[in-house]
């Protein structure tokens, strides 16, 4: 996973709540094998006309947030189904940051996984970014995860708080699987113990299917 | 011992590792795959040289992308044909359970767990999917996961997870004729919101709870999510046992009493706090149909389509005059008006015999409107295709109008070809509204399946309460 120490870019903002993954990317680009190339068709449905014309009204379609790489956002963000296209996405169109009030638990989960840091604002935090995006042309900030700051070249600086645990995870960029597999002796002694009680043994007719 | 409530006692009972400070390690009982979320997983694991740690704990399945018609023609969609090859190939080399497309006991992964009894009580549950939460209802600890924690399941046979906070929601007193288990979780929805729940796993009591049916419960926990809940769940009890017992992967004989004797321990203790506690009351609820594009935005069938304005919040009126314009609906107009093109019968959340059955029993000798442009009804695995079968109920709904069709997640999501037209009002039993969610443009009002069967045959909501010669009751 890469890590992510710090970032400053370009702000975008999607003033929407509840922002569901079914919309970071509709159900037709599920079907694929890979995790890469999803950012052609983040928000499709509203990005694109017919014939993936682009929608001159969608947010991201405006000159100004070309090349944006910080994602403003309204609560519950990432609401809905695990697909966890949603973050590759995003990350595959340019983001590495999402402010929002408010992230769903699964989504926030899988952000992590990817190296995406969701940041967590209050309301009235993310209120006065979105009127600076809006107000300012070419509006950047930079997301510091080692200081846990967002802050913008005109003196502005919110400073959030995260999972320690989760942050130096982002900041190393850790990958789980293998920080887990450090701890083999335990998971073998927790099966002899669980997987010995019949009730917890593994299921029965392991070859049914087959009948 | 403190008293605990059902899901720390679960929680408890599968800690592998705990650190001050860190997430847990926790033990995963019983992984389900399906084709859409696990091609990277297992590419990912591949790639790390990794291998499955117990692929006899896991199970897979194809459901989202099958053709719900004649799955014995090659599959159209290439996409979706080269990852039931991933899938099969995966299971394969892993040595994982595999329920292909054309074994007799597939269907939607969350479906088929607990019909072939592979969920049991007191179970961690997981599944690259969010609507996880459904196994719940067995008393189990269930919830979806993304790609990469699929991938960290697969490998380690664990998880890390942050202990979640606790919520009971109660439902007091018996449930009305005619409000059904759907209308009761949408209810709560509508009550706490789309995020009401998050960070929280939810718990589900009271009268209302406990007199439905593990059918009836598992259409509740599936919906949890839609709360912003990952996991409900209702402790297990003497439904729970008859529901379980003989099913082809449960326990049997002596190892099922034993189990019994466990599962009967798991129930929360008297005197356990929760972090949270929502209380409905049964008698106040009746059939619900949302008008929006969450399943939040919801109201009673005898209501109307909300006005904008009356919302004191200006981000709920923004989001409501935005569902508003998406679905094409004016404020003011009642529910009953509202006119329907297509109607589906199925999905995770109602597609199981219980809820064919009592949508069978409203189409009963009647026949659809001529307005609805089609009906489907889809059952959510093929073993209660072919339970239905059984009873007629196929023939019931043929006679109807309806299509009679094979099991998948079919209009739900549309990933086959099963989808909602752009500008198209379906009434649909299951759990997402999204926009775009049956299809792009489509317009989808949630509602249980005797309310969705009413509106195939009237062609517009109807309360299914008084609807002629239906008892209503399921
Ligand atoms: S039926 Fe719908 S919600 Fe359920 S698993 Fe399939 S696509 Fe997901």
């Amino acid at each position: 996973m890469q890590p992510f120490i710090k970032h400053t870019g370009l702000v975008a903002p999607l003033d929407r709540v509840n922002v569901d993954t079914d919309q970071m990317v509709p159900k037709q680009f599920l079907k694929f094998l890979t995790r890469e190339g999803y950012g052609r068709i983040l928000f499709y449905d509203w990005r694109y006309l017919p014939e993936e014309k682009p929608n001159p009204e969608f947010i991201l379609n405006l000159p100004r947030y070309a090349g944006a790489s910080i994602l403003l956002a309204r609560a519950n963000f990432g609401c809905g189904s695990s697909r966890e296209h949603a973050p590759w996405a995003l990350l595959d169109y340019g983001f590495r940051a999402i402010l929002a009030p408010s992230y769903a638990d699964i989504f926030y989960n899988n952000c992590f996984k990817n190296g995406l840091l969701p940041v967590t604002l209050t309301t009235q935090q993310m209120d006065e970014l979105f009127q600076r995006a809006a107000r300012t042309e070419g509006y950047r900030l930079t997301v510091d995860l080692e200081r846990q700051i967002v802050a913008d070249g005109s003196g502005l600086q919110f400073s959030f708080t995260l999972d320690p645990f989760r942050r130096e995870c982002l900041l190393k960029g850790l990958d789980d699987i293998g920080l887990t597999l450090v701890h083999e002796a335990d998971i073998s002694a927790f099966e002899k113990k669980h997987l010995s009680v019949p009730h917890m043994n593994a299921p029965l007719d392991v070859k049914f299917h087959r009948a | 011992m403190p008293a605990r409530t059902l899901y720390e006692k679960i929680w408890n009972a599968h800690i592998v590792r705990e650190e001050p400070g860190k997430p847990s390690l926790i033990y995963i009982d019983r992984h389900l795959v399906h084709e859409g979320t696990s091609p990277q997983a297992f590419a990912g694991l591949k790639a790390a040289g990794r291998t499955v740690r117990r692929p006899e704990l896991a199970f897979a399945v194809m459901d989202h992308s099958v053709s719900t018609k004649n799955r014995e023609l090659p599959v159209a969609d290439p996409d979706a044909a080269a990852q039931f090859a991933a899938l099969a190939r995966n299971c394969e080399e892993f040595g994982i359970n595999l329920f292909d497309m054309h074994s007799r006991n597939q269907g939607i992964v969350h479906v088929i767990g607990p019909e072939l009894g592979i969920t049991l009580p007191g179970c961690t549950i997981v599944c690259g999917d969010s609507h996880t939460s459904t196994h719940g209802a067995l008393g189990a600890l269930a919830f979806g996961i993304g790609t990469s924690e699929v991938e960290h399941v697969l490998a380690t046979q664990c998880l890390t997870q942050f202990k979640s906070k606790s919520m009971r929601i109660e439902v007091q007193g018996p449930r009305p004729r005619g409000v059904t288990a759907k209308d009761i979780i949408l209810a709560i929805i509508g009550k706490i919101g789309i995020a009401g729940g998050t960070g929280y796993v939810a718990e589900y009591t009271g009268e209302a709870v406990r007199g439905l049916s593990m059918e009836g419960r598992m259409t509740m926990c599936n919906m949890t999510i839609e709360g912003g809940a990952r996991a409900g769940m209702v402790a297990p009890d003497d439904t729970t046992f008859a529901y379980v017992e003989g099913r082809p992967f449960a326990p049997r004989g002596k190892d099922f009493q034993e189990a019994v004797e466990y599962w009967k321990t798991l129930a929360t203790d008297p005197g356990a706090t929760y972090d949270a506690t929502v209380t409905l009351t049964a008698a106040e609820l009746a059939p619900m149909v949302t008008w929006g594009t969450n399943p939040g935005m919801v109201t009673q069938v005898t209501g109307r389509v909300p006005d904008p304005s009356s919302f004191s919040d200006p981000v709920d009126r923004k989001a409501a005059e935005s569902a508003l314009v998406y679905m094409g609906l004016k404020p003011g107009t009642s529910i009953t008006d509202i006119p329907v093109d297509r109607v589906f019968i199925g999905s995770c959340t109602n597609s199981r015999i219980e809820d064919l059955r009592a949508a069978s029993r409203v189409v009963a000798g009647r026949r659809i409107a001529k307005s609805v442009k089609q009906a489907l009804a889809v059952p959510g695995s093929r073993v209660v295709k072919a339970q239905a079968e059984k009873e007629g109920l196929d023939k019931v709904f043929r006679d109807a109008g309806f299509e009679w069709r094979d099991a998948g997640c079919s209009m739900c999501i549309g990933m086959n070809d099963d989808v909602l037209p752009a500008g198209e009002r379906s009434a649909s039993t299951s759990n997402r509204n999204f926009e775009g969610r049956q299809g792009k443009g489509s317009r989808t009002h949630l509602v249980s399946p005797v309310m969705a069967a009413a509106a195939a045959i009237e062609g517009h909501f109807v309360d299914i309460r008084k609807f002629p010669g239906v008892d209503g009751a399921e």
